[in-house]
């Protein structure tokens, strides 16, 4: 264990929040256990830890959306049982969820004084409390225009009110930067300082550490499922903050010499994608991976990011631009493109160029792209079909899991059985349903399947997000096996240090354009950051 | 291409603003029309068309469908779709006819109501509580409110004087209104063939006429509805789970409750439409009596956009092509081509006007189509009036889509402990 | 052991709704005063030659409209509209048959392709009105349904021929006949339809294509998440496309056996209501081949059993389709919590099996039973929504 953080003197009064002993467990697992700290009354407390060490499962207990199953949660010296998030509203607790809890066709004004309807009615009352409170802390919202209608920092905004609103003293946010672009969260802080100073007490959960450190007045470790320390942020330095939230063990992505060949596989020009309703979310995209390197796409989350991966695997059409994919010969049968010299068998070098801007995704698929998906819930994998089915999602078409319109159960089960024990997928068999899972077990089979049927392009959005620090470190160690045997890698990361770890070239991507070329063994995490905001741009 | 999401997003913003305005401007439109009717009326002699007659058979034949809609907007807005109305509708017509046999109109309508609330919770027990898939519940309710209304009406009419197997006795029906020498003054005024004025006078003629008061029920049902929706706490809330049941747990509203509540309230709408079948409609209670009401009902709240004001349209456009339909009215019905023509005519020409070319080209295209239909032959066949709802609704769903707001979670199923 | 639990619990809940739907059944009939012994036994006692005939015949006609509602369901898609596709398609094959452009059988082989054709492009209105203008497939076939009714009654008007009070389309020369087959002895005569056989050809090509090929990968699929199948290369659009115009061209199948094997007309006296019992089938067999054979055969055997009841015990034959109706109602509840326990089941037994459970050491990221509310992505911590840390990497310097 690392160094011992004296807890220091903080301002603010009494114990706003005490918790004491909570345990919850769902079937299979442990989320918390015996987790206890106390916030005090005024003060702007973080809770960070690791993806999935059991904040937001915490926080859903400290809003009564799920009981805990051991423990007691003392509110203002009083003892309180929470069980429904009224009790908790009740109890002046509000809470504004990372996914915003808004309904899209009602209006600002019904968002608001829903189930708190007898406070000052649904008619003009509440309309003009609500203009006052906007008013006062700067929110210019309109209590009629519909939700719909409002952009991400509104919404938010929408929610913090609904909070005040309810008169809440105790005002919990879980992962209220993750959607903000970074102005948004300078106004955001501003507001909770401002709330702070009021007298609000602020329990604020993220794992963005710096923010975490900027922001807190006090700061609460959970680490597999239970507290491990209070710190102040004054004397904590980042490093350490990791260190209590992984334990001691700290992986490191870092690559080995460089194995980048002159060899183009995917080559983007003047890519542009437009949203329905013809705003470009991407503009002007030129980009080259070479076998053998890895890609660094780094940003804010929202600025084309996903729409990129979408745009190169064409589950998005473009509205300009041409993407065209290189493979060793001969990979595909049909022999879409240019090439089509009949010059024998596979020899280094003699690549075929796949232009891909029109094909449908199973072609593109075909041609050798491997995805590891942003959102592998919606698009790795069938919850509810076992791992063999799993196996065959993405390679309908190919060997070994099908061949001219039928499916191959036997040859997709065989390769599920060596993905599982090639990538240590701990699962009890090939027919156990993905579901029952762990992310990082899901995660690896994934990346195994995708890294199946000799891909030439590795698209990894997020490869590492939401899984454990074992898995993590597995699937760094997959992405540069890929490297040196000549793949190309698209790496989308949101992890800066993963990045930098991980890629021979680093673009950024700020609002739909390619901002930005780094040398990742020169750039620091606080250069790209600037870069990613628009502050500044290097090339 | 991008002309009509360019419309779309106007929409966001000023919605607000349109809302409001809403009830003007339709209200202007269905006055539009109505001149429109008249002029027909007199350009092609087909008298039936706005007599007063036809009116009242008009107004009868919506209610029921009025009534079935509401029953479907109650249930969407908390976001549980209700394909069940049909069923629920024959369980009101049966409960309604055997109270009313045993104990009277009054308790018939009480049994309706409480037939229909029955199923309704039926359905509610399947989707709410236990999550299974709203459509399916919906067939599986019809087929066995089907087979259970002719179970019992064989139990319970057979034997029975003027009953059977099939059908239950003649009952007796609703108190009805009737103002006897204004009814007779605008009768006269309405033999006179007068443009507008005389088509009016039809139409007081008809209300003024033999009036149920289940009609005027009906009607007071579809304000109250609107009322409770949309300006009171109770309806915010009932909304907001149609909308996003995560959101509304999250603020403490017990989203199972109002779910389960506004399901039985539809099957309470349903029943009564059916109670209306037997009561008002026709003399009494026999099997298949509701012929797919209330899928026209559904495709009526459909049409007016899961609003009341809308289904109310909807309903009575539906009801009033049906009693024409049923009146025989072959000239009348043929007229009606002329009117649909004139109508998506000037549509078209408000959407190019608009800015819409592509929409207005496909809209006017179609009105041309009725205009040369009208021009072309002597009648209509009744099958294809009988479509009319049907067409009409497919219609709306496929060219008005993006002005169509439905409820954003209808038709899903929530699960408690599922906010944040 | 666990091979054993699972076929356990996928037959409890069939089971399990036959035995609600019975007792139900029973507590009505005993409320309006029937005899629900005498009930009971005739509808149990075990059919004469003729009815088992009878059952075959009705249980091929349910299980072809059973197929077409599956194929649909596969890919959650409902197509509610079997009942106007298998009209127009016997409608149409009536007439193509009528009018016997081909000799003898070839007659026959045209005018079912016909229906199917009929069938297809029927429900490829509703699928074009999804694929184009995101119309629900749900209120587009209820709408065709009524409107095929309408429709059928009117053309038969313009082209059928009047005998007596009804009208029909023209009969079916007798050279394109399709014959019974005289399987069951003693059955006076009755013969199970020809073309009865359709079913078993379509329900063993249902399977081979769900089970064994890309097509049917791509159906279950799209049916498991679509967003996963759209990322995996299924072109959904298209999917929706072709599996609506095979589910019409099956319901177009429906009336064959009917057509050919006994009525010989499309008349009024048609049967209806087929499309909607075809429903109910799929949902009690689980859209699984033999599961909607099975129930095909339950619901034919006590529709032909219930026929009896009115004369041999007085009670009104309308109790099967109650019973059918609560079945079907019981069933869907029943897969319903089935599904839940067994998800739960199952995460727990993975959880046990491997490393012991604790959070963090094999991440509790959308993983192991954190499904309590069961709905999409309410994990308490769904993984997905969680961004990366920015302090995993020994390259974080210490700031101040």
């Amino acid at each position: 264990m690392s160094t011992v953080l004296k807890k220091q003197d903080v301002p603010g009064g009494d114990v706003a929040v005490r918790v004491e002993g909570i345990g919850k467990r769902f079937p299979g697992v442990i989320a918390n256990h015996d987790v206890t700290f106390d916030i005090r009354s005024g003060t702007i407390h973080a809770i960070v830890g690791e993806n999935g060490a059991g904040k937001s499962t915490l926080m859903k207990i400290l809003y009564g959306v799920q009981p805990p199953d051991s423990g007691t949660i003392e509110l203002n010296g009083v003892p309180t049982k929470l069980k429904s998030p009224s009790d908790a509203i009740a109890a002046g607790v509000g809470m504004v969820f990372q996914h915003f809890q808004l309904a899209d066709n009602l209006t600002v004004l019904e968002n608001v004084v829903l189930g708190d309807e007898r406070r000052h009615g649904i008619g003009n009352k509440a309309r003009a409390r609500i203009r006052e409170l906007s008013a006062a802390y700067g929110f210019g919202l309109d209590p009629d225009e519909l939700v719909q209608s409002l952009g991400v920092g509104k919404r938010q905004r929408v929610e913090i009110l609904k909070v005040l609103y309810r008169g809440a003293r105790i005002i919990i946010l879980d992962e209220p930067t993750a959607v903000l672009v970074p102005q948004e969260v300078d106004a955001l802080f501003a507001n909770l300082r401002g709330l702070r100073d009021e007298g609000h007490t602020i329990v604020f959960i993220s794992h963005k550490l710096d923010e975490v450190r900027s922001i807190a007045d006090e700061i609460t470790v959970i680490r597999r499922g239970t507290t491990v320390a209070t710190v102040d942020p004054a004397t904590v330095t980042s490093r350490q903050l990791a260190e209590l939230m992984v334990g001691s063990e700290l992986p490191s992505p870092s690559t080995e010499e460089s194995t980048v060949t002159d060899r183009v596989t995917l080559s983007l020009e003047n890519v542009s994608v437009a949203d329905v309703s013809g705003r470009e979310v991407l503009s002007g995209i030129d980009l080259t991976v070479h076998a053998g390197e890895v890609l660094g796409i780094a940003g804010v989350e929202g600025n084309g990011q996903t729409e990129l991966v979408e745009a190169i695997i064409g589950m998005l059409k473009l509205s300009s631009g041409t993407i065209t994919l290189y493979t060793t010969a001969p990979q595909d049968k049909s022999g879409n493109g240019a090439g089509g010299s009949a010059d024998g068998p596979a020899r280094e070098g003699a690549r075929l160029a796949h232009d891909m801007t029109n094909l449908s995704t199973r072609r593109r698929r075909e041609l050798g792209i491997g995805v590891i998906p942003e959102d592998r819930h919606r698009h790795g994998v069938l919850l509810d079909s076992p791992l063999w089915e799993n196996r065959i999602l993405g390679f309908q078409t190919r060997r070994p899991c099908g061949s001219g319109g039928w499916i191959s159960r036997g040859g997709a089960s065989r390769d599920s059985v060596r993905i599982i024990e090639e990538y240590d997928v701990r699962t009890p068999g090939i027919a156990t349903t993905a579901r029952a899972l762990s992310g990082g077990n899901q995660q690896k089979f994934i990346v195994g399947r995708e890294m199946s049927g000799d891909p030439s392009l590795l698209i990894a959005a997020h490869p590492t997000r939401g899984v454990d620090v074992g898995a993590q470190a597995a699937i760094w160690d997959h992405i540069r096996r890929a490297r040196r045997e000549g793949l190309a890698v698209v790496l989308i990361s949101a992890d800066l240090d993963e990045l930098i770890g991980l890629s021979d070239t680093i673009k950024v991507l700020l609002r739909g354009r390619l901002v930005g070329t780094f040398d990742p063994q020169q750039v620091t995490s606080e250069q790209l950051g600037t870069a990613m905001t628009g502050a500044g741009g290097a090339e | 291409m991008s002309v009509p999401v360019i419309e779309a997003d106007q929409s966001g913003p000023n919605t607000s603003a349109s809302t409001r305005g809403t009830p003007l401007r339709w209200m202007l439109i269905v006055a539009g029309v109505f001149a429109l009717v008249s002029l027909v009326r007199i350009l092609t002699g087909a008298d039936d068309l706005t007599s007063a007659g036809a009116l009242r058979a008009a107004i009868q034949a919506a209610v029921p469908i009025t009534l079935a809609g509401l029953g479907g907007l109650w249930s969407e807005r908390a976001g549980v779709v209700n394909i069940g109305l049909e069923g629920m509708m024959i369980m009101g017509a049966l409960g309604g006819a055997y109270f009313t046999v045993e104990h009277g109109v009054v308790a018939g309508i009480l049994g309706s109501i409480l037939f229909g609330a029955l199923t309704g919770t039926v359905h509610a027990v399947t989707t709410v509580i236990f999550g299974v898939d709203q459509i399916v519940s919906g067939v599986a309710i019809n087929i066995i409110s089907a087979g259970l209304a002719a179970f019992l009406a064989q139990a319970w009419f057979t034997g029975l004087e003027g009953g059977g197997p099939t059908q239950s006795p003649s009952l007796p029906r609703p108190p009805a209104i009737t103002i006897g020498p204004l009814n007779d003054a605008l009768n006269e005024l309405s033999a006179k063939g007068w443009f507008v004025i005389s088509d009016l006078a039809s139409l007081l003629a008809a209300l003024t006429r033999n009036l149920s008061l289940l009609t005027i029920l009906a009607f007071v049902l579809v304000g109250v509805s609107g009322w409770i929706l949309w300006r009171t706490a109770f309806g915010l809330r009932l909304r907001s789970v149609g909308e996003s049941p995560s959101a509304a747990e999250s603020l403490g509203v017990n989203v199972y409750f109002y779910k389960f509540f506004a399901v039985v309230m539809s099957g309470i709408f349903a029943g009564l439409g059916g109670v209306y079948l037997v009561l008002v409609s026709g003399p009494g209670y026999q099997n298949g009596l509701t012929g797919g009401l209330g899928y026209i009902g559904l495709a009526a709240m459909i049409f007016g956009n899961w609003r009341p004001g809308g289904l109310l349209i909807g309903a009575g456009l539906f009801g009033y092509t049906t009693a024409i339909r049923l009146r025989g009215g072959t000239i009348e019905l043929h007229a009606l081509l002329l009117v649909i023509a004139v109508v998506l005519i000037i549509l078209a020409l408000w959407q190019i006007y608009r800015g819409s070319v592509r929409r207005g080209l496909i809209t006017g295209g179609i009105g041309v189509v009725f205009g040369v239909w009208f021009a072309t032959t002597e009648s209509v066949p009744a099958e294809f009036t009988g479509m009319a709802p049907y067409l009409a609704t497919l219609f709306v769903l496929a060219f008005a889509a993006q002005k169509l707001r439905m409820p954003a979670a209808d038709g899903q199923v929530y699960r408690k402990g599922s906010a944040g | 052991m666990r091979v054993v639990q699972k076929l356990l619990l996928g037959l409890a809940a069939p089971v399990l709704a036959l035995l609600i739907a019975g007792a139900l059944a029973s507590i009505l009939l005993a409320a309006t005063g029937a005899d629900v012994g005498a009930f009971w036994e005739t509808l149990l006692k075990w059919p004469e030659p003729r009815n088992r005939v009878n059952i075959i015949n009705s249980a091929a006609i349910l299980y072809l409209s059973g197929v077409a509602a599956a194929v649909g369901f596969r890919m959650n898609l409902f197509n509610i509209g079997v009942e106007g596709q298998y009209r127009i398609g016997a409608f149409v094959a009536a007439v193509v048959a009528g009018q016997a452009f081909l000799p003898g059988a070839l007659n026959t082989v045209f005018a079912i392709l016909m229906a199917m054709v009929a069938g297809a492009l029927w429900a490829g209105i509703a699928a074009v009105l999804r694929v184009t203008r995101g119309v629900s497939e749900v209120i587009a076939t209820i709408m065709l349904n009524s409107i095929a009714g309408l429709l059928v009654g009117y053309l038969i008007k313009k082209v059928g021929v009047r005998t007596g009070n009804s009208i029909s389309t023209k009969e079916i020369p007798e050279s394109s006949w399709v014959s019974g087959i005289p399987a069951v002895p003693d059955a006076g005569g009755a013969e199970i339809y020809g073309l009865a056989l359709l079913a078993v050809v379509v329900g063993i090509a249902y399977y081979v294509v769900i089970t064994y090929t890309r097509f049917g990968f791509d159906v279950r699929a799209t049916g498991a998440s679509e967003s996963a199948a759209v990322a995996s290369g299924v072109n959904v659009k298209k999917m929706i496309i072709i599996s609506m115009l095979i589910s019409g061209a099956i319901a177009g199948l429906i009336g064959m056996p009917v057509l050919f094997g006994q009525a010989h007309n499309y008349g009024s006296s048609f049967q209806v209501g087929i499309g909607f019992s075809g429903i109910a089938v799929a949902l009690l067999g689980r859209n699984n081949p033999a599961g909607i054979a099975a129930g095909a055969l339950i619901f034919a055997f006590l529709s032909e059993q219930g026929n009896r009841l009115n004369i041999l015990v007085g009670i009104s034959p309308e109790i099967v389709s109650v019973t059918q109706g609560i079945i079907v109602l019981a069933v869907v509840i029943a897969y319903t919590l089935v599904r839940r326990y067994r998800r739960r089941l199952e995460q727990a037994a993975v959880a046990s099996q491997l490393a012991p459970p604790t959070a963090g050491t094999d991440g509790k990221d959308g993983g192991p039973g954190q499904d309590p509310g069961d709905g999409p992505g309410n994990g308490p911590d769904a993984g997905p929504g969680d961004g990366p840390d920015l302090a995993k990497s020994p390259r974080e310097e210490p700031v101040k």
